[in-house]
Parts: structure tokens; sequence; C-alpha cells
């Protein structure tokens, strides 16, 4: 069947081609359905997919059908498929629950540029996951990036500050971004070729310098999208001031995509062969990692927003993956794999929660948020319970990421570093535990300056949201498919890095 | 102190990316107004656009277009010095051979990889005079395998007068290799590909800069146009909203937003 023999090039090509439609649509409802049609498609098949990949084993494709290494090839094993069924259902997600949020937040004329824009990002983001090419992977990563800087500034309309937010972005990004192309050229320069596999094969027995200042400017290039910890100064602003809807989806996805990207350079192209690996594990992951943990968290701590809240707490979640990847062990590997899948859920939950605040109050100060349990009990409680997945308690999804992460960090040696993911946890509990204080005990401010609340969210919000948090109690319960695939990868990437698991 | 200075002057084309590169992130990071930022930024992504070119470029190459099938038929009546004169022609011509070399020796169950080469051989030797392809062979070192190459002088000159007579009558119906070719000498027609194609090697090639990071760039510079484009539009938002691209002078306005009028002086004085 044809469509079969083209799956794997669905995921991209569905939003890429289908995208432009919407603006051709008649703003508001019709551009919204036709948006998230496209995104339930797209959601179909990268089930597909993973349901192919999970049973045959990798798939590789050849676009245009020109053999790689001239060719660009979409080669999809395990650890992608996870990724692309991740970005693909946080979207099928958060479209439909977009469209009250946008209609409050975006100005009407703009919507069809909205959810084009949305559909592009998403297009970026599965191609980066999807493509086997690393020059390829950069032109995917430049297409979700302008879309994002567009999508972030159109919250300008209720905080001019997006677009400072989105300017300090587009500057960061295309930084990070240049400096990726950068340490490609270098690759190149050593091997001759862009295709991923290609170049791990050439790669094998070269450690000079060119190889290694091509290795640093791809981790740093990566690092700044990915918002490692001292390159992360772009995106507090960024979430804090973005349309709800939009922050709900890159807090989600975005970083996680970029967190692959680097899994991806570490494992399938340099593997452990390559000396300067373990360096940057341990001289520079392992530390930064710590950092942003305590750093970021910490901060997190002192914020009256209670999106850039949130917008912290991803910057410390981001170092816990990078621990993760610092083990260098298929252990840590896994719980990488694992709290990515598990971050974005328990974000994106999160952040939908605020943007239901925000409909029913008009801001997302936690002074807004005071006494909400009585007048928004659904929101509430689902903060509250995604709150508690972060902050890893049992049941939940959270519970199983710490769970992994402590088993690699005692596994690998690092004792110290299990007791300081406890440590760390332990400060998300004090910053959820804040917000969660003022949402159940407080009375709401009197002093007019916030709305009160009149009622619950709309269903079209509520739905989409008790969706995810559903997905982060029966994902905490049945890890069948998260940790079962995702350890399935890890062992796969790590025979493949040339490492003992 | 000698080989230092040649050194850096031997990789000056490094010493310029790296001096605006550096000049562009100077520029991103210490100017404060938001169009000079995107200006210090198409510097620095400029610079790498020169790298991708340095990276592309061989000494003594020429510009990545194919120059193999652009024969003009008056003046390559094979006289003078090969390797010199029509070293272009040789190595587009080895390109072709080669690749005819790879379809006649498939196995040959059907007419169509025999039609491929002949069209591939009719396209492109059959503009060369084939004078040329005589001087060639006679070029060609016997030593190896003479006995091979002297039987197949015979069906090299066989091929090579039917071309002749084809550029000399351009309105005569294209010849079949099939036709003229009985399926054994199919064979023979797979050697003499591969011994021109070796001859081909023989000659001066023309040496291509590499045409990959030209595309890469060229992918790169569209992706650098839209980056400027949506950052100036973005400073064109900014001054909308805030009446200022300084960015200390927004800096002070985000201040009075989030902590009022006092903060914002105190920050200001600060």
């Amino acid at each position: 069947m044809i469509i079969a023999s083209q799956l794997a090039v669905l995921p991209v090509i569905t939003p890429l081609v289908l995208a432009p439609i919407t603006l051709l649509l008649p703003k508001g409802r019709a551009s919204w359905a036709w948006a998230t049609l496209v995104s339930w498609l797209t959601f179909a098949a990268c089930i597909f997919v993973l349901k192919t990949v999970a049973e045959t084993g990798l798939i590789s494709y050849y676009l245009g059908d020109w053999a790689p290494p001239l060719g660009i090839e979409y080669r999809i094993d395990l650890a992608n498929a996870l990724v692309l069924f991740l970005v693909s259902g946080i979207a099928a997600v958060v479209f439909p629950f977009a469209y009250r949020s946008v209609e409050l937040e975006v100005d009407e004329r703009q919507t069809p540029y909205f959810y084009g824009a949305l559909l592009i990002c998403l297009t970026g983001l599965l191609g980066v996951t999807i493509t086997g090419d690393a020059f390829n992977v950069f032109v995917f990563l430049e297409i979700s990036s302008l879309s994002t800087y567009a999508l972030i500034a159109m919250g300008a309309r209720r905080d001019r500050r997006a677009l400072t937010a989105a300017f300090n972005y587009l500057v960061m990004g295309t930084i990070g971004a240049t400096f990726y192309v950068i340490g490609i050229g270098l690759l190149y320069q050593a091997t001759g070729t862009l295709n991923m596999a290609d170049l791990h094969d050439r790669l094998v027995g070269q450690d000079n310098r060119m190889v290694q200042a091509g290795f640093a400017f791809i981790l740093v290039g990566v690092g700044l999208k990915l918002a490692m910890f001292p390159l992360h100064l772009w995106l507090p602003n960024a979430y804090a001031y973005a349309p709800s809807a939009v922050t709900a989806f890159l807090a989600a996805t975005a970083t996680k995509v970029a967190v692959y990207v680097l899994i991806r350079f570490f494992y399938s192209i340099f593997g452990f062969d390559f000396a300067f690996m373990g360096a940057a594990f341990t001289y520079v992951l392992l530390p930064l990692g710590l950092a942003g943990m305590f750093v970021a968290s910490l901060v997190a701590v002192f914020q009256e927003d209670v999106k850039r809240m949130l917008a912290y707490s991803s910057v410390a979640q981001i170092g816990y993956m990078l621990l993760g990847l610092s083990f260098a062990s298929a252990a840590g590997l896994t719980a990488t794999l694992i709290h990515i899948f598990n971050h974005a859920l328990m974000k994106g939950a999160l952040f939908m929660a605020v943007a239901c605040v925000v409909f029913r109050c008009g801001s997302h100060s936690i002074h807004a948020f005071a006494g909400l349990s009585k007048r928004m009990p659904y929101t509430t409680w689902a903060f509250i319970l995604s709150g508690l997945s972060l902050i890893g308690v049992p049941l939940t999804v959270g519970f199983i990421s710490k769970w992994y992460l402590l088993e690699a960090a005692f596994g690998a040696g690092h004792w110290y570093a299990g007791f300081l993911i406890v440590a760390s946890s332990l400060i998300a509990l004090v910053y959820i535990g804040r917000i969660a204080e003022v949402m159940l005990l407080r009375e709401p401010a009197s002093d007019g300056k916030y709305v009160i609340a009149a009622k619950d969210a709309p269903l079209s919000m509520l739905i989409p949201m008790w969706a995810l948090v559903a997905a982060n109690i029966y994902f905490g319960v049945r890890t069948e498919l998260t940790a079962g695939l995702a350890e399935r990868a890890a062992a796969a990437l790590m025979t493949f890095a040339g490492g003992g698991s | 102190m000698e080989h230092w200075l040649e050194f850096i002057a031997a990789r000056y084309n490094y010493w310029i990316v790296i001096v605006l590169m550096m000049t562009g992130l100077y520029v991103v990071f210490a100017r404060g107004n938001l169009v000079k930022k995107i200006v210090g930024l198409n510097l620095f992504q400029t610079s790498v656009f020169i790298f991708y070119i340095t990276i592309g470029k061989i000494a003594g190459g020429t510009a990545p277009i194919y120059i193999g099938g652009e024969l003009d038929h008056g003046d390559t009546a094979g006289h003078g010095d090969v390797g010199d004169s029509h070293g272009a022609e040789g190595a587009g011509l080895h390109d072709v051979l080669d690749d005819a070399a790879g379809a006649a020796t498939q196995p040959i169950s059907d007419g169509s990889a025999v039609d491929s080469l002949h069209a591939k051989v009719d396209n492109s030797i059959g503009d060369l005079a084939a004078n040329d392809l005589k001087t060639m062979l006679k070029d060609l070192d016997p030593g190896e395998g003479g006995e091979v190459v002297a039987s197949l002088h015979d069906d090299v000159g066989k091929v090579a007068n039917d071309m002749l007579a084809k550029t000399q009558q351009p309105d005569a119906p294209a010849f079949d290799l099939t036709d003229d070719v009985a399926p054994e000498t199919i064979d023979h027609a797979a050697d003499i590909a591969n011994t021109l194609g070796d001859a081909g090697h023989g000659l001066g090639e023309v040496i291509y800069t590499n045409p990959l990071p030209h595309v890469l760039i060229l992918t790169a510079i569209v992706v650098g146009v839209a980056t400027t484009a949506v950052g100036l539009a973005l400073a064109v938002r900014i001054r909308e909203a805030y009446g200022t691209i300084e960015e200390d002078e927004l800096e002070v306005l985000d201040n009075v937003a989030e902590f009022g009028e006092a903060a914002a002086v105190a920050g200001g004085h600060a």
C-alpha cells in the first residue's frame, strides 16, 4: 500500500503541506478547527510510526528516493519514534485546548496566522526529530524557531514585554543555531558527509582538534536551544509572556526535542570511542545539570509570576535530563528519555492550568490564584496533581522519572548526585506548595486588582487539561509504554555508541 | 618568526572568518540598539557563510558547473595536446563513461541497459570528435592487459567511426548500438567503456570546487534572511509598542511596568 511505504514522511509532510491552508480559511473557528484536525492527523501518523518501529524495528526512508549519504534520510528508531509520539500527542491536546484561550489572548484577525505558525512550529519539531541528516536538523530547527519567535510575539496584545522576550529569544536562538551550523561545517570538513549514520562511521578513530571543536560548537549551539543552565536566559521571559497555549505547547515540546538532538549527537554520531565526549559528560553536563537543578529551582521559589516560576522550573528539569545523560550509562539514558516524556506531560498540564486561570482571572500573577479552589476546583486540582507529579510523588509519572534517575545515579557511582536529586525535588515541593497553599487556603484578594473567577474554565479547556493529568497518573502506574520503550531505545543507542550497559 | 607569518598568511580566509565572527558577536552583545543587534547577527552569520565557502573551495578548482556536455564541434578535431586542450572534456567524458561502464557490466537481461548505454554514449561521446578517442587510446599504456587493449582498438575504431559518421551527418538517423553489436560484444562495449574511463583518468581532470557547501550555505542564507526579516519586524513592533528601540530604555520601561516608577528610577541611576 502506498501510504504504508510513505509512512515515515507523513508526520512531517502532513502539517507542512496543510498548514498554509489555514491562512486561507476565515478567522476564528474555521482556522482553529482545520489546525486541530491536522494535528490529529499528524498524531495518528506518529502513532502508526511508533507502532511500526516497536514491532519491526528501524525505519529508513529515503527522501525523494535519493539514497544516503547523498540524499536525505529519515531514520526512525525507538528513541525518536517516542519523541515523535510525544510531540504530536502534546500538539493534539494543545490545539483543541487553544481555542478559547487564543480567543482571549490573541487578536482575532491574527488567528489564521497563529494556528498556521503553530502548525509550522510542530512541523519543525517533528522534522528535527525524524531526520537522519545533520544539516536537515538545522533547517527544521530554524523552521520551528522562526515560527516560535512569531508566536511568542503574539502575546504582545496582553503584555508588550512579549515583544522584547521574542527579540531576545531570536538573538539567542540564532546564535545557537549558527553555532550548530559551524559545528556541522567542521564535522563536514573532517568527514565529507552529513548523514548521521555515515558521520558515525567516518568519525571512528578521529580525535583531532577539528572534530573536538565541532563537538564543542554543537554542544553549545544545541545547549542554547535547550536552555542548558547558564544559556537559559531567553527562556523565562519567552515562556512568561507568550500566549498561554503557546507556552503549554513549547514547554512540553521545544526543549525536549533539543535534548533529543543532543542524545542523537552523543550516542549515534560521536559514540564512546570519541574520548572528548567523556570529558564533556564529566566536566560540562554533570556540573551544569546539577547547577541548573538547584539555581533554577531556587530562583523559581521567589517568583511572583506563576508562568515564570514554571519556566524556571523547566530549566531545573532540563538539569535532570542532562544529569541522566552525563552518567553515560544505559540506565542514565533511559532515565533521560523517560523524563523527556514525563516532564512534557506534567509541564503541559501545569501550563494549561495556568492558561485556565488566565482565562478566568486575566493574570498569571500568584495573587490571582488566591482562593481558586472554591471557584475553579477542576483547574486547581489539575494544577495540584500535576504539581505533585513535578515533585515526584508516587503514582505519578514524576516518581517514575526520579526513580530511574536515582537508580542511574547510584548505578554510576554518583551517590552524591542521588542525594542532590532528592534535595532539589524538595525545592520543587516548596514552589509548588507555595502556589497550592495560595490556591487552597487564601481568600481571594479583595482589592479589585484581579478579577475574581465566577466559574471554572470552559469544558473545551478542562477536557484536554484533564486528559494530560490523567496521562500523568496513567503512565505513572502503567510504565510498560514509556519505561519499556525507553529502556529498549536506550539499550539500542548504547549498543550503537559502543558503550557498556 | 618567518614560518609563523607564513602560517597566518596561508590561512587568511580563516582569519577573515574569525574576525567577522567576533565582530558580529561583539556588535550583538555590546550594542543597545535593536537594529544594530540584528546587523551584528547578520555579520556573525555571514562569517559562517564564508567559512562554508572556504570548506568547499579547492585550490585551482572551477565553479561546480558541469562542463562535460559543452563541446564545440569545430575546434575539437583532435590536434595538439589532449591532456591540456581537452582536459575539461576528458573529465566530463570520464564521468559519463564510468556510468556507461557501470551500466554495461550489469548482466543485460533486456535492451534497456544497452539503450541507456547507447543514449549516454550517443549524448556525450558523440559530441567529442572520434579522433580524440583514438588519440586517447593510443596514449594508453599497453603494459597491462595489452592483449585486451589491442583487441579493443578495433572495436573502438568501429564505434568511433560510427560516431564520426554521425557527427558529420547530423540528419542521419541515430545509429543503434543494439543493431551493430552482437550480444557477445556487449562485453566488449563494457570493456571499451572501462578503458575509455581509465583514459579519462589519465587526462588532466577538471577540478571542481565542492558544490555541497554552496548548497548548504544557500539554505543557510535563506534562513538568515528570514531571521533578519523577523528580527526587524519585531524591532518595528517594539518601536510601536514602546516608542524606542534602545535596549536600556526598554529595560527602564519594563521595570516601570513591573515594579512601579520608583524602582525604575532607582534602577536607572544604579
